[in-house]
C-alpha cells in the first residue's frame, strides 16, 4: 500500500473532472484519479450541443433559458441552481471558445447555434436556437479542449486508478472528508490518498440498464463510494430515457437530429409527436418523447415485425446538412445498421441516457451529509451530483453545460478550502475495506457469475423501470434486485492476478450497480405520483402537494450487518416560478 | 419490411473463431495465440465477441473498452492484421467463416492481452504542444473565426487519440523516437487554427530528425483512421507548410 498526499484529489477525468482540474490546479496541489484515460471519458460521446443563452443568430436570454430549465425539470429543479446554471451558461461556453473549442461558425464568425428539446423563446412560444455545437461532436470537441488545456496547465493525471473507497474521519461530531482509496489497475495495488479536498466527478452509473447510450464503464463508483459511507443520494429515481437510440443497441442519435429537422414516425408514416406536443412537436422535451413513442408501440404502431421501434426520418433533410452538421449518426447508422439516412429512415427506441440524481450538493459544489449540514472537504460535479438543476428531467444540451458551470465552481470552491484547511487524520486501516474486498472477490470461489447477475439486472431493470413504472413493476424490481444481491455474495473471478484484472473491477463494479439499482426501485416505489422521467401508470399525475420535493435516500446498517434504504425528503427551492401544468 | 428488419427476420447465429493473441507476464514469459469458438450474430462488433469469451469463458481475456461505438478510442487493436476499433468493426466485414485473428497494436509494449503501454503515445502527443497558443488581451466575446476558416482544420479536429494510425506505421515500428502520425494530426489540428499563434513552434517541433520528414507515405495510417480522417494528407501538408512557411 502506498499514502500520497495531495491538497486536492479529484475523482474522474471527463467534462466536469477536467474542468474542475484546470482551476483547481491553478490553486492547490492537485491529483486526479481516473480509471480511464481522460479522453476515453464517456463527455466525448455527448453529441448535439451545450445551451447557452448567447443570442448569436437569434433573441435570447437567460432568464428564458432559466425558465426552460425548470419546466423541463417538472419544477423539481433547486430555482437559484437553475438560475446560475443559465446565467454562468454563457461565459462557459465563450471560455471554451478561447481555451480552443473549435465551434460550427455563423455567417459573421460568431459562434453558431441550433434548436433543441425543451428550449423556447418566451416560456415556450416557439423553439429557440441556443445550443452551441461542434457538428454532432461537441462533447468530444469539450473533452479534447479540456484535456489539451489540462495538458497545458501541467495537471497531474493518475491514469487507470479505480477509486474504491471514500474516507470519512468524524472530528467533534462532524463528518469530514479525509481523502480516498484507490486500485492501480496496471499492478493491484491499493493507494491511500490523503487530501484536504475530495471532488467527485466520476460520471454516471446507466449501465445497470440493457439498453443504454451509456458506455461500459458508467457504473456508478462514485455514488455507491459515497453511499456507502453514508451520504445520501437525492432523486436516484430520476432516469432520462433518451428518445432516440439505435434500436436494440441503445447507441445515441442526438436530438440536434430533430434540431435539424428530423422527423419521429410511426409504422403509418405519421408524424405522430404532433398528437402529444403540439407547439414544440419533436423537439418536446426527453421524458415526453419518450413516452409519446412507447404509447405508439404498445398501441399497434410500432414499427418492424415485432413492432417493438419508430423511426427517425432524415431523408428530407439534404444530403449536405446531414454532412455537414449530422455527420457522426449518419455513420453510425451506416456502420451498425446498414442503413443510409439520406434515403432510409432509422430505427430507433428510447435509450437509458443519463441519472438525474447523485450525490447532493449545494450551488458551490459541496456535498451534504443531510438537508442542510455540508461535509467538509467534500465536492462533488457533473453527473454523479444532484445539484439539482436537472430536477426530474434534464434539458438536452444541459449536461455540458452541467460540467462546465458546475465543475469549475466545484474546482474553485475544493481548492480554496485546501488552501485554507488541514489535512483531517486518515482513519485507522485507510485502505482495510478495499483491501477486504478485493481480497474476498480474487479468492472466492462461489459459484456465482459476475455476467450473469449484471445481465439479470439489466433486463429486469428495462422490463421494470423504464419509461412507464407500476407499483407492481418496482416491487417486482426492488424483490429481483434483492436476490441478485444476496446472489453477488458468492460470486468469483477467474482472474486471480494482480496485473490489469478487469475481470476482478467488472465484480467490484457490478457490486455498485446493485447498490444503486436497488436506491433507485425503492425512491421509486415511494414517489405515488408522475413527474419529468418518472411516470407511475397508478399514479399518472404530477402531485405538488405530496411531492414536490426531493428524495434523499439513506443507507442504513444494523447492528447485525444487515443493509436497508431509509428514504427522507428535502424541500424544493422556488424563487420565482410557481409550478404551472406542463405542455409543450 | 425494412432491410434491417428483414435481416433480423432470419435465425442469427453463426459459429466463428477468435484467435486472440495471449500475453500474461505473470504467466508465461512469452505470448501465445489461443482460439475461441463462440456462437454469435455476425451482425454484432468483434468488441461483443470479446466480451461473449471475457464474460462466458474466459475471465482473464484483458483488453480495454469503454463507449462501445467508436467515439472514446479504448479498443484499437490488430484485427485479421489491420488496425481497427474492436467496437466499429463488424464479424460478418471480416470472413467470419475463418478465424478472425486479434492482436494488440503494434510498436507500444505490450502490458497484458490486448492492452499496450500507451504512455509513450500520450507523451508524443504532450511534446507537440496540443493546445491554442494566443498572445495578447482575450476579447470580451469569443474570437471570430470563419466558416471557411474553421473548415480549413475540421478534418483533423476528430481524431480520438486511439493510437490506430500511429501503430499502424512502419517507421514508428521501426524507431520508437518518431512522433508518430497521432501526434502530428493533432499539430495539424492546431497549425490550421486561424486562432492559433504558435505554429511556428509547433513547425520548429516536428521539422526535428524524428519529425514530419520521417513520413514515409506509406497510407497504413490513413487506412487505419476509425474516424476517416485523412491522416497522410495531414502529414503532407505539415511538411509543405515547413518548407513554405506558409499555413
Amino acid at each position: 500500500m502506498q499514502i500520497h498526499k495531495y491538497d486536492t484529489v479529484i475523482v474522474g477525468a471527463g467534462g466536469a473532472g477536467m474542468r474542475a482540474a484546470i482551476e483547481s490546479t491553478k490553486r492547490s496541489r492537485t491529483a486526479v484519479l481516473t480509471k480511464l484515460y481522460p479522453t476515453r471519458s464517456h463527455t466525448g460521446a455527448a453529441q448535439g450541443g451545450m445551451a447557452a443563452a448567447l443570442a448569436n443568430v437569434e433573441e435570447d436570454n437567460w432568464e428564458w433559458h432559466t425558465f426552460d430549465t425548470i419546466k423541463g425539470g417538472d419544477y423539481l429543479v433547486d430555482q437559484d441552481a437553475a438560475e446560475i446554471l443559465a446565467k454562468e451558461a454563457i461565459d462557459s461556453v465563450l471560455d471554451l471558445e478561447k481555451m480552443g473549442l473549435p465551434f460550427n461558425r455563423t455567417p459573421e464568425g460568431r459562434i453558431d447555434q441550433r434548436r433543441f428539446g425543451g428550449h423556447s423563446r418566451n416560456h415556450g412560444e416557439a423553439p429557440v436556437r441556443r445550443s452551441c455545437y461542434a457538428a454532432d461532436r461537441t462533447g468530444h470537441m469539450i473533452l479534447q479542449t479540456l484535456y489539451q488545456n489540462c495538458v497545458k496547465e501541467g495537471v497531474e493525471f493518475f491514469n487507470e486508478f479505480y477509486v474504491l473507497d471514500q474516507l470519512i474521519t468524524e472530528v467533534d461530531g462532524v463528518k469530514r472528508s479525509a481523502g480516498v482509496v484507490a486500485y492501480e489497475l496496471a499492478t493491484g495495488e491499493i493507494h491511500v490518498f490523503q487530501a484536504k479536498a475530495v471532488v467527485y466527478a466520476s460520471g454516471g452509473t446507466g449501465k445497470f440498464f440493457k439498453v443504454t447510450s451509456n458506455a461500459h464503464t458508467l457504473t456508478g463508483d462514485g455514488q455507491a463510494s459515497c453511499f456507502r459511507r453514508g451520504i445520501p443520494l437525492e432523486d436516484m429515481e430520476f432516469f432520462q430515457f433518451h428518445p432516440t437510440g439505435i434500436w436494440r443497441m441503445g447507441i445515441l442519435l442526438t436530438e440536434g437530429a430533430r434540431g435539424e429537422g428530423g422527423i419521429l414516425r410511426n409504422k403509418d408514416g405519421e408524424r405522430f409527436m404532433e398528437k402529444y406536443a403540439p407547439v414544440m412537436k419533436d423537439l418536446a422535451s426527453r421524458d415526453v418523447v419518450s413516452r409519446s413513442i412507447y404509447t405508439e408501440i404498445r398501441e399497434g404502431r410500432g414499427c418492424g415485425p415485432e413492432g417493438d421501434h419508430v423511426y427517425l426520418d432524415l431523408t428530407h433533410l439534404p444530403p449536405e446538412q446531414l454532412d455537414a452538421k449530422l455527420p457522426d449518426i449518419t455513420e453510425f447508422a451506416r456502420t451498425y445498421l446498414g442503413i443510409e439516412p439520406y434515403t432510409d429512415p432509422i430505427p430507433i427506441q428510447p435509450t437509458a441516457h443519463y441519472a438525474m440524481g447523485g450525490i447532493p450538493t449545494n450551488v458551490e459544489g459541496e456535498v451534504l451529509a443531510d438537508n442542510t449540514t455540508v461535509v467538509p472537504g467534500l465536492y462533488a460535479a457533473g453527473e454523479v451530483a444532484c445539484v439539482s438543476v436537472h430536477g426530474a428531467n434534464r434539458l438536452g444540451t444541459n449536461s455540458l453545460l452541467d460540467i462546465n458551470v458546475f465543475g469549475r465552481r466545484a474546482g474553485i470552491a475544493a481548492a480554496d478550502y485546501a488552501s485554507k484547511a488541514d489535512f483531517v487524520e486518515l482513519p485507522e486501516n485507510p485502505a482495510e475495506f478495499v483491501a477486504t474486498e478485493v481480497e474476498r472477490l480474487r479468492d472466492a470461489t462461489g459459484d456465482e457469475r459476475v455476467s450473469d447477475i449484471r445481465r439479470e439486472l439489466q433486463e429486469c431493470m428495462d422490463a421494470n423501470v423504464m419509461v412507464f413504472r407500476t407499483e407492481q413493476t418496482i416491487k417486482t424490481a426492488v424483490e429481483k434486485i434483492g436476490e441478485l444481491r444476496a446472489r453477488y455474495k458468492n460470486v468469483s473471478v477467474q482472474d486471480k492476478g494482480k496485473r490489469f484484472n478487469t475481470d476482478l473491477l467488472e465484480a467490484i463494479e457490478l457490486g455498485n450497480l446493485l447498490d444503486l439499482a436497488e436506491v433507485m426501485a425503492v425512491s421509486a416505489l415511494a414517489r405515488k405520483e408522475s413527474r419529468g422521467g418518472h411516470y407511475r401508470e397508478d399514479y399518472p399525475n404530477r402531485d405538488d402537494v405530496n411531492f414536490m420535493r426531493h428524495t434523499m435516500a439513506y443507507r442504513e446498517t444494523e447492528s447485525d450487518g444487515s443493509e436497508s434504504i431509509r428514504l427522507d425528503y428535502k424541500p424544493v427551492v422556488t424563487t420565482r416560478y410557481q409550478p404551472m401544468e406542463r405542455k409543450y | 419490411m425494412d432491410k434491417v428488419e428483414a435481416e433480423s427476420a432470419a435465425s442469427p447465429y453463426i459459429t466463428a473463431t477468435f484467435r486472440i493473441r495471449r500475453f500474461n507476464p505473470e504467466i508465461a514469459a512469452e505470448a501465445v495465440w489461443e482460439d475461441f469458438t463462440i456462437e454469435i450474430d455476425p451482425k454484432e462488433r468483434v468488441l461483443d465477441a470479446l466480451h461473449k469469451i471475457k464474460w462466458d469463458v474466459d475471465g482473464t481475456l484483458t483488453f480495454r473498452r469503454s463507449c462501445a461505438h467508436g467515439i472514446c478510442g479504448s479498443d484499437a487493436m490488430r484485427i485479421n492484421g489491420r488496425n481497427r476499433l474492436a467496437c466499429k468493426t463488424l464479424i460478418k466485414d471480416l470472413s467470419p467463416e475463418k478465424p478472425i485473428s486479434v492482436e494488440p497494436i503494434k510498436g507500444l509494449t505490450v502490458l497484458k492481452d490486448l492492452v499496450v503501454d500507451m504512455d509513450p503515445f500520450f507523451q508524443a502527443y504532450r511534446d507537440v504542444m496540443p493546445f491554442l497558443i494566443t498572445s495578447g488581451n482575450e476579447p470580451t466575446r469569443e474570437r471570430l473565426q470563419s466558416a471557411a476558416d474553421r473548415e480549413r482544420f475540421d478534418d483533423t479536429t476528430k481524431c480520438i487519440l486511439c493510437a490506430a494510425c500511429t501503430s499502424s506505421c512502419p517507421v514508428f515500428w521501426n524507431d520508437g523516437q518518431y512522433f508518430g502520425p497521432a501526434a502530428i494530426v493533432n499539430a495539424h489540428r492546431f497549425i490550421f487554427d486561424s486562432r492559433d499563434e504558435a505554429g511556428e513552434q509547433r513547425l520548429e517541433i516536428l521539422n526535428d530528425r524524428d519529425g514530419v520528414w520521417r513520413c514515409r507515405t506509406t497510407f497504413n495510417c490513413t487506412d487505419a483512421c476509425p474516424r476517416g480522417i485523412e491522416v497522410t494528407k495531414a502529414i503532407q501538408e505539415v511538411k509543405r507548410a515547413l518548407i513554405t512557411r506558409r499555413f
